[in-house]
């Protein structure tokens, strides 16, 4: 169990700040090495927005749905076999639009067929795509954006660029103008074996890491809100959270990279040079979500897992990020999610625009929410006919509610573009043994993104502490 | 250590990181990657632990040595000539 702040000891070897996928990871890498790890987390519950929330009996999942197969290996190697175990496919991911409707299993094997047979594209074409994407490394040329890359392979295919990117955009909120090497692996991660999910819910994900943090010996101290990274001389020294220091050789924050440069740190420690490259990280874009829940003893029919929906009639980076979009994503979470439990809802997603929420008066605010549930039902009654009259409980996010939560820089919920990477990978450059982790990048982005890097930073503490 | 050794101990790590690795045929002069079905996640935790059993500090740039069974003992044993 977590730890109230005045149980907590004076000195660790390491503190890690914010208890995302990346911050869990790192922690329970470090502790499982020997070293004495503290981790904080402002929330009152760990696991970033890897995170649930209750509301009359219903559980909603914020971003179960869902993830790579190579989460299998990630969890069994970095975490325990028991959650590796827990790993499962979803099977039925839909697209539907004014271009195309069909259903796939959204792997390589199946992408080729419809490719294939649904978008008459020759088949060398195809295949020579997938090396292409699978053949991508981080450390590969990046003046190419993904929009070329279509281009290059389908030149005016504006149907098949949307099979391709549309989904992509929703899991990490890249456009057709970021590097085509972010989109090569990402997407190939996904071509790998399909979608996947934790059955059992996150809920029953995040409690078993807690147990295995625990287990490493991790103390684990939450809502204690970090104010400061401490640090002296180019060194850090530790952290201060309600005005107690706390010492440490190294700290790690989660926190995400622009909030650990612009508010937990100050100016002065970095150099005018990684300052200059710091200032002009962009942050990805945010996300609204409609959570709708089905009443006790009713349910919905399968209509899939994953439902990819527009009624834009091409795909359009713009039109996704509309206060008034036409494009939602539906997670359908089925009573096999938590087995046992007999509970259906439906999270709809949508990419959307720090700045078009944050200025409204509550009036407003509270309006334009409403109109969003309202829209959402009505698009989801097209795939569930006479769903309104089934849901007991309906709510909105949005930026301003993901900022709230996870305090991110403009309620980004995708970290930051290709830029932050560099900029994470560098800071222990500029103050010895403050590290970050979390998403950057946008490869370094989503559950298995996070915890690979998780492990990597992890890797690169270690070595410092041992040096 | 002794090359022999210093194998061994490369072949105990992997086991540690996929207990359904299979050494059999195993050829000590090509990829482990091809053969082991080993990632660049994997090579970071033979990197981890090697530093952990031995304080073994192996730069990034160096990660290349690793790539064979034999590269791996002709790069380790001056390296673990007191372990």
């Amino acid at each position: 169990m977590p730890v109230s702040f005045s149980q907590v000891d004076n000195q660790y070897d390491v503190i890690v700040i914010g208890s995302g996928l990346g911050g869990l990871t790192t922690a329970n890498r470090l502790a499982y090495c020997g070293h004495k790890v503290l981790l904080v987390e402002h929330h009152h519950r760990l696991g970033g927005l890897s995170t649930w929330f209750k509301r009359r009996g219903h559980i909603f999942d914020i971003s179960l749905h869902g993830f790579p197969y190579g989460m299998v290996k990630t969890c069994k190697k970095y975490w325990n076999k028991a959650i590796m175990q827990s790993i499962v496919q979803l099977p039925n991911i839909v697209f539907d639009n004014p271009q195309f409707t069909l259903r796939t299993t959204f792997d390589k094997t199946d992408f080729t067929e419809l490719l294939r047979s649904h978008f008459k594209v020759p088949e060398e074409r195809i295949n020579s795509f997938f090396a292409t994407v699978a053949g991508m490394n981080f450390y590969d040329d990046q003046s190419m954006t993904t929009r070329e890359l279509f281009e290059r392979f389908f030149p005016g295919r504006s149907d098949v660029h949307r099979l391709l990117m549309e989904p992509i955009t929703y899991a990490n909120g890249s456009t057709l103008d970021d590097p085509a090497i972010t989109y090569g692996i990402v997407f190939s991660n996904f071509m790998n074996k399909g979608v996947f999910t934790f059955e059992g819910g996150t809920d029953k994900l995040i409690g078993m890491m807690t147990d295995e943090l625990e287990k490493n010996g991790v103390t684990i101290c939450t809502k204690a809100k970090v104010d400061k990274i401490i640090t002296e001389k180019g060194r850090v020294r530790g952290i201060s959270v309600h005005g107690t220091t706390i010492c440490a050789k190294a700290v790690v924050s989660n926190s995400g990279i622009t909030n650990t440069i612009q508010n937990l740190t100050d100016r002065e420690v970095y150099s005018d040079a990684f300052l200059e490259k710091a200032d002009k990280i962009r942050v990805n874009t945010s996300s609204c979500q409609v959570y709708l829940g089905i009443r006790q003893g009713d349910r919905i029919d399968d209509v899939g897992d994953l439902l990819f929906t527009s009624k834009s009639p091409e795909f359009d980076s713009e039109e996704l990020l509309d206060m008034n979009t036409k494009s939602k994503t539906f997670s359908l979470y089925y009573p096999k999610t938590r087995p046992g439990a007999d509970q259906y809802t439906v999270v709809a997603s949508m990419n959307s625009r720090f700045e078009d929420w944050a200025n409204l008066d509550e009036e407003t605010y509270q309006r334009e929410k409403q109109s969003l549930v309202t829209r959402t039902i009505a698009d989801l009654d097209k795939y569930l006919p006479g769903v309104k009259g089934k849901i007991d409980w309906a709510e909105a996010a949005t930026p301003r509610t993901f900022n709230s939560y996870t305090l991110h820089t403009r309620g980004t919920s995708f970290g930051t573009k290709f830029e932050g990477l560099d900029i994470s990978r560098s800071i222990f450059k500029e103050v010895a043994g403050l590290f970050h982790v979390g998403s950057v990048g946008i490869i370094m982005s989503g559950w298995l993104g996070a915890i690979n890097y998780g492990v990597i930073v992890a890797n690169d503490v270690d070595g410092f502490l041992r040096a | 250590m002794t090359s022999e050794e210093i194998k061994d101990l490369i072949l105990e790590i992997i086991e540690d990181i996929d207990d359904e690795a299979d050494f059999t045929s195993l050829d000590a002069d090509q990829p482990l990657r091809d053969q082991l079905d080993l990632d660049s996640m994997d090579f970071l935790d033979i990197v981890m632990e090697l530093r952990k059993r031995h304080k073994l500090q192996i730069p990034e740039e160096d990660y290349p040595h690793l790539a064979t069974l034999n590269s791996c003992a002709t790069y380790l044993e001056p390296l673990l000539k007191d372990a």
